[in-house]
């Protein structure tokens, strides 16, 4: 139990002393995530919408395909995205394995599905005759699509942290296809692996503490958001 | 008199001349100017190495120095040895930084890398727990030992993940015949460092590189039990990926080898975390051959 509360000291200590590396990685890992998350929520909603909505033939298999991505091992999308991207691989010439961005897409892979899944569910629980009241009152697409955020408003911030919940937390994609490069694509998870693989246990638990820190952080606001009662 | 229309003309076709003249000097110019000076190596160099090296710091020590000197960034991908070899293979890294020297051959005969030189080497040590149950401590001949572990069916945790320490460790169970597999022996599938601390906690013994060893000393309650055997001899060589592969920068790649073969790289790798550790985690072998390697090392591990 020493190491756990020595670990919680380093962690106050890193943060006090405003350690140059781990900010940066504290930073680097908010913005990857961050990132992955709203392209996965700008793309997911709206098929979740049209999943929700729409009814034509393959719907249940496709539905069945997304409730089965949001349980996708990260490494598995880790490997997927690994291939794509390697210079052997058919999007070798963009450069992009190793990069800060390889992560992206990966935790979007990781994102999306969950995005989908979660946002259908909570679409598909508005009451249809509102939908058809606002269709008769004239109300177009756009106005139509406002109306189910504000109504479906706590699934979708649902799925919003589902989403981000899994990414950040995740490690198995980030090193395969970023490679926890000092400086360019080490993030809190991967960090946290090398250090505990160093050894150096104390700053692998500040690593940790650092993370449940940042994901409460951003979870208190979106729960926030969530829990505000409507005007 | 000559007639104005020919004195046009003539002007004309003197200006022509001047024109083309100029055109050809400043063409002659700009081919000297676009001519490509010495290439200079730049870009990002993906450099796949193992985890012994990036475990015990000595690539945080050695990359920030070479990209000094050069316009290029290092992205060094620590894996097992095995990885690091596909990885060249399939053209997805531009250098190699390994130590499995029969699989490196391999991969130069069958044209997938060259440029191999020695670059550093320090030695393989089984180490175990204070209680010994096999009884091996004092021992130079990790053939009798392993098969004393095998014998008396004590713990055994193996990195399992096809890198050089595994490879060589699977070395040894050839040589002596033994396929292990029992209750008794168990596979980490992780990096050194991970492994090491496995095995502290199953109280078994384990095959690692001095390096890792040395840096989590402090952290597990392991003891150095077997070593100075030619056998665990452990050396560590760069290479460069075959340039014939999509995309592979060479001209970084040989900045990297020169730069890990330059007497200030050698310098770092001797003297690396020395002080602190009290003998040296690698030792320096640009220059060297195997054999002579070999020769320093029975020389040393007689030293005591």
């Amino acid at each position: 139990m020493d190491l756990l509360w020595d670990g919680i000291k380093e962690a106050f200590n890193l943060w006090i002393r405003g350690d140059a590396e781990i900010i940066e990685i504290t930073l680097r890992t908010l913005a990857v995530s961050s990132l992955a998350t709203v392209v996965s929520l700008v793309l997911g909603v709206p098929i979740g919408a049209a999943l929700a909505l729409k009814r034509f033939p393959g719907r249940r298999p496709l539905v069945a395909l997304v409730n089965t991505g949001m349980g996708m091992p990260p490494v598995v999308v880790g490997l997927f995205v690994a291939i794509m991207l390697w210079r052997s691989g058919p999007f070798g010439g963009l450069g992009l394995i190793y990069t800060p961005w390889a992560i992206v897409i990966a935790q979007f892979v990781i994102a999306v599905p969950l995005v989908i899944g979660i946002s259908l569910a909570a679409i598909q629980a508005i009451d249809p005759k509102l939908l058809d009241q606002m269709i008769a009152l004239g109300a177009n697409r756009l106005q139509l699509l406002w109306l189910i955020v504000r109504e479906a408003r706590l699934g979708l911030l649902a799925a919003l942290m589902a989403g981000f919940g899994a990414v950040i937390s995740e490690v198995g994609a980030s090193i395969m296809v970023g490679g926890n490069i000092a400086g360019e694509t080490r993030v809190l998870t991967t960090a946290t692996v090398l250090e505990t693989s160093r050894g150096r246990f104390e700053v692998a638990i500040a690593l940790g503490v650092m993370l449940l820190v940042l994901a409460y952080l951003v979870n208190l606001v979106f729960t926030s958001a969530q829990q505000r009662r409507p005007a | 008199m000559i007639p104005p229309v020919m004195l046009i003309s003539a002007y004309r076709s003197r200006l022509w001349v001047r024109l083309t003249l100029a055109g050809l000097v400043a063409l002659t110019l700009l081919v000297l100017a676009c001519r490509p000076a010495p290439p200079a190596p730049r870009g990002d160099l993906i450099l796949a190495t193992t985890t012994s090296v990036q475990d015990s710091g000595l690539l945080e020590a050695l990359i920030p120095v070479f990209e000094a000197g050069v316009d290029v960034n290092v992205k060094p991908i620590a894996v097992g040895t095995g990885a690091a070899l596909r990885l060249a293979e399939e053209g997805n890294a531009d250098a190699l930084f390994v130590h499995a020297p029969d699989a490196e051959r391999a991969l130069v005969d069958a044209g997938h890398a060259y440029n191999r030189h020695l670059v550093a080497y320090n030695d393989f040590v089984i180490v175990g727990p204070r209680t010994d149950p096999a009884n091996i401590a004092g021992g130079t001949d990790a053939a009798m030992a392993f098969t004393a572990i095998a014998a008396t069916e004590a713990r055994f945790i193996s990195r399992g993940d096809d890198s050089g320490t595994h490879k060589r460790e699977r070395a040894i169970w050839a040589e002596v015949g033994i396929v292990p597999g029992d209750s008794w022996y168990a596979e980490s599938g992780q990096g050194m460092g991970a492994t090491l601390i496995i095995a502290d906690q199953k109280l078994a013994y384990v095959l690692t590189d001095r390096g890792t060893f040395l840096a989590l000393s402090d952290d597990v309650d392991l003891i150095p039990l077997v070593e100075g055997d030619p056998a665990l001899l452990n050396l560590y060589s760069v290479l460069q990926v075959s340039p014939a592969k999509l995309g592979v920068n060479a001209l970084a790649a040989v900045a990297w080898i020169e730069f890990m073969l330059s007497e200030e790289a050698q310098a770092i790798i001797n003297d690396f975390r020395r002080d602190e550790f009290g003998r040296p985690l690698f030792h320096a072998a640009a220059g060297l051959q195997e054999a002579e390697v070999i020769e320093r090392f029975a020389a040393q591990a007689a030293d005591g």
